[in-house]
């Protein structure tokens, strides 16, 4: 028996040691950021994972030495005190380091958090660009409400220029992530969260609805491209030229549930992020309460157009 | 007619799935064995009168652990399968909707129906013999506890087969699980199967909340107590706080499908976002509720097998309780990427950090607790000193999502995935297993052979990181949870293999655990004394297993490690102190002792019946449920013959038959 379980050991330690290594080539995104925000948020994250670490592994060394230290053993030196079971002086002091070290990360953790606070302009000379990001099930629609585009599952943007991020949910709640640029923010139905990101970068960069909403969720991937402007405004004017218009009919069918391809449309019916965003305020207060009722749709009625912009738009503001 | 009953049984019984088909015959093959050997071997009176009535704590306690043990191997075959399904990209195992059910069902048992039941287990099986009591405070809702757990569990479990399982993720977040998402009746199973056995959960808090407070052994201050006892103290006051919240939740959520109200929806002026805020302020608190107790049998354990006294009892009284208060305080940190601003975002990174500070005391008092002890190295040993490296780790991924700004990039990834699977299995699995070995001779009276249970131990422990530390790394390369499905070209794949042969080995793992248990079993071998690991608490003074009515006189604590103080006293030949020798040459006195009683079991099952009935909207069917959960508390209520007395004779006899064996 004891032969056969060195041979396991050994065979188990080397699986472990392949998945240890066995990353060689791998696309570490989030570690390799293109943008103002997700270069702080590398730095976040080296920073925490040292300070923790700091604290960790010595707490793991010395582990290792009082387990191997103290085994029993017949004719071992180690002392045996069966009685001692307190230390103020020693239990002050493992008190104090944590403390200490979680002070340390916390000070720098809210600093940051001010800093990061995702809705907060970038500092650039540069004019931002407006992006609306509607999650939908189960595909991306993006609006281009200063150029007056439509794209689904794609978006490109020129490089060193703030994109200023809109984002809402058609239905289910989302999240946008595009690892390379920064970090996730929710898009949530009946809401209009900003998100500030920048590409410093040329490049073809994965993003993801990173929020589980159903069925084909995992088809909720798209590309987002950082190019020079001259390049960004002649797709836009190629766009503008070329594709389809989006009407009111089309988005329509684009709500119908289930995964799409990358789609491009020259136009979109006005104020239609506006619309989705306030699909869902109630007008005089309809009253619907049988059971299976809350299935429907209102989102068909014209009447909703006329909103207020004040109580519904709930423009993320983080104070 | 028959085409009417051809569609109805489409839609009730899950269909067109081979794997479902097979789990459906196995099923039905299982029922039908297991009734005919009950009727074969003449067991059903047995079963109904030992077992289905008892309400003595210890039978309780067992069976929530053959429950739990069941319910991990189900949440266990869910995960082998969705590691199967993400081994390779775009691979077409399961589809996504089959997918999305086993995550979802998956948490929840692991969760609700396999730690949850497995920590009651020893709850009931360890705190009144750690206390010196006869049993808990309330025996017959102990029953109905576990009742309610178990046919609460059974719904649940039944969505597999009949109706169809629920698929909006473990908590279920609206609109998702609304009418508006989920139309079928998987949502309505979810609900209610944790509806049921929720208020057993809850019943159980307050059960061990009066347990411990009132019926300790005398001269058992609070500051004497065993230190698993405190921590089911803080883990059953933080269930009653945080139980309450999940209940109205799901009623509200309830409220939403079946009576179409608008509390979560999307139209209406309803607010999903207000769910997901509600869940997590039960959600967060539920994870320290299972972790505490395991801190507390690591702190058993470690002393036992140290040969030493606990480092640092007060400070691991007060690393207890301010984790189970501090706990209520973090629950935005399961959504900073919500946007609730900066202020609220830098309020939870804070108050989540502070857990890390009492949690790392914790280890510190572990670590000098073995330095200048004598350790020795048995099987729950070995899953304690596993327990420390795992969890620190776990505890430092813990931190660092914790912090805000920073989470922002391990939100919903499989950083996420891997560190609260490090926490859960390092610290909650780990921990009940080493309980479950520890407490096992105490259970059944003799021990888990040794062996099969250290292959057990490896198999499990380098499975795990052979399956999570990937899982970090997959996170940092924007792996995204709850994918069924990814391209070739994220270069994902190579660790989804690795990744997916960890979680193979502690399948293998697990195996090894049932051969060891029926090995154990075949190979009986009586443990000779009550006292198997030479432990310091009550419950090793008495033997193997407990008796009945668990101790023939109630024991006089003078000291924490009361029975290795006594051991010391006898090996050193002091003499007894004098009020406890005086209490122990007592004559023995009839004990009082509760009836059994088979009503909880009805009126679980009636609950069950009720549950049934909403889940299908069948009022006809929930009317007799609720009239017989309202009869059998009438029933309960007038019978008052609910206790008797063990003869002094028959005391004798049992205690000469449990001690005459050594």
């Amino acid at each position: 028996m004891r032969r056969y379980y060195r041979m396991l050991m050994t065979v188990l330690f080397l699986t472990m040691a392949f998945a240890l290594s066995g990353c060689s080539g791998a696309q570490y995104i989030v570690l390799d950021p293109k943008g103002p925000i997700g270069q702080s948020q590398k730095d976040l994250i080296i920073i925490t994972t040292l300070l923790c670490a700091i604290i960790i592994v010595p707490v793991l060394i010395l582990t290792a030495i009082i387990v191997w230290r103290y085994r029993d053993r017949p004719g071992r030196k180690a002392s045996y005190q069966p009685h001692w079971e307190h230390s103020t002086k020693l239990e002050a002091t493992w008190w104090a380091i944590p403390i200490v070290i979680i002070a340390i990360i916390g000070v720098v953790t809210v600093n940051y958090t001010y800093m990061l606070e995702p809705s907060k302009p970038l500092e650039s000379d540069k004019q931002p660009i407006t992006i609306q990001a509607t999650s939908m099930d189960w595909k991306w629609l993006f609006t281009y409400p200063d150029e007056d585009i439509a794209t689904v599952n794609y978006i490109k943007f020129p490089e060193g220029v703030p994109i200023r991020f809109q984002l809402t949910a058609d239905t289910a709640m989302n999240s946008f992530w595009i690892p390379q640029l920064g970090g996730q923010l929710y898009s949530m139905s009946g809401m209009a969260m900003t998100l500030y990101l920048q590409a410093d970068e040329q490049g073809s960069y994965y993003g993801s609805g990173a929020n589980f909403n159903g069925k084909d969720f995992a088809q909720m991937t798209f590309t987002a491209d950082a190019v020079s402007q001259e390049e960004y405004d002649k797709w836009v004017s190629e766009v503008k030229g070329d594709a389809p218009v989006l009407t009111m009919d089309g988005y329509e069918s684009l709500t119908s549930p289930g995964p799409s391809d990358v789609q491009l449309f020259s136009s979109f019916p006005e104020g239609l992020f506006d619309k989705i965003v306030t699909q869902y305020v109630e007008e005089g207060g309809g009253g619907h309460g049988h059971h299976g009722a809350s299935a429907s749709d209102p989102k068909t009625d014209d009447s909703q157009t006329a909103f207020n912009t004040n109580s519904t738009q709930n423009e993320h503001a983080g104070h | 007619m028959w085409d009417k009953i051809k569609e109805f049984s489409s839609e009730f019984f899950v269909t067109g799935d081979p794997l479902i088909l097979g789990a459906q015959v196995s099923i039905g093959l299982t029922l039908v064995a297991v009734v005919l050997v009950l009727t074969y071997f003449k067991k059903w009176r047995w079963l109904w009168s030992e077992w289905l009535t008892s309400v003595d704590h210890k039978r309780i306690g067992i069976m929530y652990i053959i429950c739990s043990i069941l319910m991990l191997f189900r949440g266990g075959v869910d995960a082998l399968l969705m590691r199967t399904q993400l081994a390779a990209p775009e691979l077409e195992f399961l589809t996504a909707e089959h997918y999305n059910q086993i995550f979802t069902t998956h948490g929840v048992i692991m969760i609700l129906f396999m730690a949850m039941p497995l920590m009651f287990g020893l709850f009931n099986i360890v705190v009144p013999l750690q206390i010196g009591a006869r049993d808990v405070a309330f025996p017959f809702l102990n029953s109905l506890s576990f009742w309610m757990f178990f046919f609460g569990a059974m719904l649940f479990n039944l969505s597999f087969v009949i109706g169809g399982s629920p698929d909006a993720g473990w908590l279920a977040y609206p609109p998702l699980s609304e009418l508006s998402g989920s139309p079928g009746v998987g949502q309505d199973f979810y609900i209610w199967g944790i509806q049921i056995s929720g208020m057993g959960s809850l019943a159980t808090g307050i059960n061990f909340i009066v347990t411990i407070l009132k019926m300790r052994a005398p001269g058992m201050k609070l500051m004497k107590m065993p230190m698993f006892t405190w921590s089911v103290l803080s883990s059953s006051l933080t269930i009653i706080l945080a139980f309450p919240i999940l209940t109205v939740t799901l009623f509200l959520l309830f409220l939403d499908r079946y009576a179409g109200a608008h509390f979560f929806t999307l139209d209406g002026g309803g607010n999903p976002m207000m769910y997901i805020n509600l869940i997590w302020m039960w959600g967060h608190p539920e994870v320290y509720i299972v972790v505490l107790p395991a801190f507390g049998i690591f702190s058993e354990i470690v002393s036992t097998f140290s040969k030493k006294r606990l480092f640092g009892y007060s400070s691991m009284v007060y690393a207890l309780m301010s984790i189970s208060i501090v706990s209520f305080f973090t629950w935005a940190h399961h959504f900073f990427t919500m946007g609730s601003g900066a202020n609220v975002n830098a309020f939870f990174a804070v108050s989540t950090m502070i857990i890390a500070i009492p949690t790392g005391v914790k280890v510190f008092n572990w670590l000098f607790t073995m330095f200048r002890g004598k350790l020795s190295f048995p099987t729950p040993m070995m899953w304690t000193i596993a327990f420390i490296p795992c969890f620190v780790i776990g505890g430092m991924t813990g931190v660092m999502l914790s912090v805000a700004p920073a989470d922002f990039q391990y939100h919903n990834s499989y950083f996420l995935i891997a560190h609260f699977h490090q926490t859960l299995i390092g610290g909650v699995v780990f921990g009940f297993f080493a309980g479950l070995y520890y407490w096992w001779p105490k259970m059944f009276g003799f021990k888990l052979h040794e062996g099969l249970g250290k292959w057990a131990f490896w198999f499990w422990n380098i499975g795990f990181y052979v399956c999570f530390m990937p899982q970090y790394a997959l996170g940092f390369m924007g792996m995204t949870r709850r994918f069924n499905e990814y391209n070739f070209d994220m270069g994902w794949q190579p660790l989804n293999v690795v990744s997916t042969v960890g979680a193979f080995l502690m399948g293998i793992a697990f195996l090894f655990q049932v051969w060891q248990i029926a090995h154990s079993i075949r190979f009986y071998k009586k443990e000779p004394t009550g006292d198997t690991w030479n432990g310091r608490s009550l419950e090793w003074s008495i033997p193997s297993p407990a008796p009945m009515y668990n101790f023939a006189r109630t024991p006089i604590v003078t000291s924490r490690d009361d029975w290795w103080e006594k051991k010391e006293r006898r090996r050193k030949g002091e003499p007894e102190l004098p009020h406890v020798a005086k209490a122990e040459q007592a004559p023995l006195e009839p004990i009082h002792m509760p009836r059994n009683s088979g009503v909880p079991f009805v009126m679980s099952f009636f609950w069950f019946i009720a549950g049934f009935g909403f889940v299908w909207d069948w009022t006809w069917m929930v009317i007799p449920g609720l009239i017989g959960v309202i009869v059998c508390m009438l029933v309960r209520s007038f019978t008052y013959n609910t206790d008797y007395y063990v003869p002094v004779d028959e005391i004798e006899r049992t205690e000469a038959a449990a001690r005459g064996a050594h």
